[in-house]
């Protein structure tokens, strides 16, 4: 079994020591750090590169859009999960994979971030093979000859999730974002011929 | 780093901040003045000068509350046109030019390929920049003037937000990594180079819209509801 790494970034030590009690019984959990700032939170993510990180957004304060993204981009396995204390705009849920909220119970709480590690999981386990699989570079000739989710997903008779979890592959492997970088890599691999791409 | 350092001193010791400062309509040629001196002289706000240094030497730099304060509005909606003027008219040109080189020495198909992306990139950039200028920032003047004619707000700017850094490493991973070896070696690696730089510098102004603009934008409107 892994161990998985958390913070518990929330400025409140009222609420930090309130959720560490909820979180001590879960075995598969090692609490690296509890912090109450956004400078001390950045030393710690550099530092121990954690799994999950439980976050209260008062903690980013001014410009919290911005920050999140970034956190996002220099720890990307870890995964976020939003402690909510006070009102917060719906937008800026995106970012998170998990919500708990002040007043749910320690079963409730438990069980959100058991299948928040069940996930962390599922990622560390992917091997980590450059090449594209067969069935990626089914799914790249597709996406450049512009098809969305759903028709590929149709055409290849797999479940849209699948093709999503491939597309993410495919980016992780060949370093290329976009999709008209995408196309791009598959005609200088002789993947697809430029007559299949530019039809108009 | 304050307002009496020397603006030579600042400069040399950050040789990135050399472009920026056409941006802030600054030239070269300081002799031993202080940064608040040549700020002064050519008409900007040189706390906010100290603000754009402080983000293009740390990226992770944040702002305090008193610094976004200390902001005007006329110094950073000039600042922001004036590096999108660079990126579009200078930068990309540049980078192009090189790439039509590239291009020629490709076979058709590659060739093709890539100039349809860049030409893809451009246009997305061109919209991206557009929509600031002709949407989020007259929103702002008229915010600052008190003359707010219709149903916007800063979030909606910064929820859409696209990002314009993506596709230019896309571009690189392209050169570097897929491109026939044979093709301009020399070439590649120059043009590589300039990708780099235009893309963390892109970063940087993204940042300074992110993490100065929108907490800025944020405080008007809050001024504007109270009155």
């Amino acid at each position: 079994m892994k161990i998985s790494k958390l913070i518990i970034a929330e400025p409140s030590p009222i609420i930090s020591s309130g959720l560490l009690k909820y979180l001590e019984d879960i075995s598969q959990l090692n609490i690296v750090s509890i912090v109450d700032n956004i400078d001390d939170l950045k030393d710690r993510m550099l530092i121990h590169n954690p799994d999950i990180l439980i976050i209260n957004p008062l903690v980013l304060g001014y410009s919290n859009h911005s920050l999140i993204k970034q956190f996002q981009q220099n720890n990307p396995s870890t995964h976020y999960v939003a402690l909510i204390s006070t009102y917060i705009d719906k937008t800026f849920l995106k970012y998170f994979k998990e919500t708990i909220e002040l007043n749910e119970t320690k079963q409730k709480v438990v069980n959100k971030i058991i299948n928040v590690i069940n996930s962390t999981d599922e990622y560390s386990s992917q091997n980590e093979s450059f090449d594209l699989s067969n069935r990626e570079t089914d799914v790249l000739v597709c996406v450049a000859k512009g098809m969305t989710n759903k028709d590929i997903s149709d055409m290849l008779n797999i479940s849209v999730h699948t093709v999503i979890s491939h597309r993410k592959n495919i980016v992780k492997k060949t370093g290329i974002k976009s999709v008209s970088g995408l196309t791009v890599y598959a005609l200088l691999n002789n993947l697809v011929e430029e007559s299949e791409i530019y039809e108009l | 780093m304050t307002e009496s350092t020397k603006m030579a001193e600042l400069v040399m010791s950050n040789p990135n901040l050399m472009l920026t400062l056409s941006r802030f309509g600054i030239e070269l040629g300081f002799c031993d003045h202080s940064v608040k001196e040549v700020c002064t002289k050519a008409g900007i706000n040189p706390a906010f000068f100290l603000l754009v240094c402080n983000i293009y030497i740390n990226q992770d730099y944040i702002p305090s509350e008193n610094e976004i304060q200390s902001v005007d509005i006329n110094s950073i909606l000039t600042y922001l046109s004036n590096s999108h003027k660079y990126y579009v008219e200078e930068r990309i040109p540049h980078i192009e030019l090189h790439l039509e080189r590239i291009i020629k020495a490709c076979p058709n198909k590659f060739g093709n390929t890539i100039n349809r992306f860049f030409a893809e990139y451009k246009k997305e950039v061109a919209n991206h920049f557009c929509y600031e200028e002709f949407t989020v920032f007259p929103y702002i003047n008229s915010l600052a003037s008190k003359t707010i004619d219709k149903q916007f707000s800063i979030h909606e700017f910064e929820s859409n937000h696209s990002n314009i850094e993506d596709k230019l490493g896309d571009l690189m991973s392209i050169l570097i990594k897929y491109l026939p070896a044979e093709i301009f070696p020399k070439e590649r690696i120059e043009i590589s180079l300039d990708i780099m730089d235009l893309s963390s510098d892109l970063r940087c102004h993204t940042i300074v819209e992110e993490r100065v603009l929108v907490p800025f934008v944020e405080l008007l409107e809050k001024q504007c509801h109270e009155n």
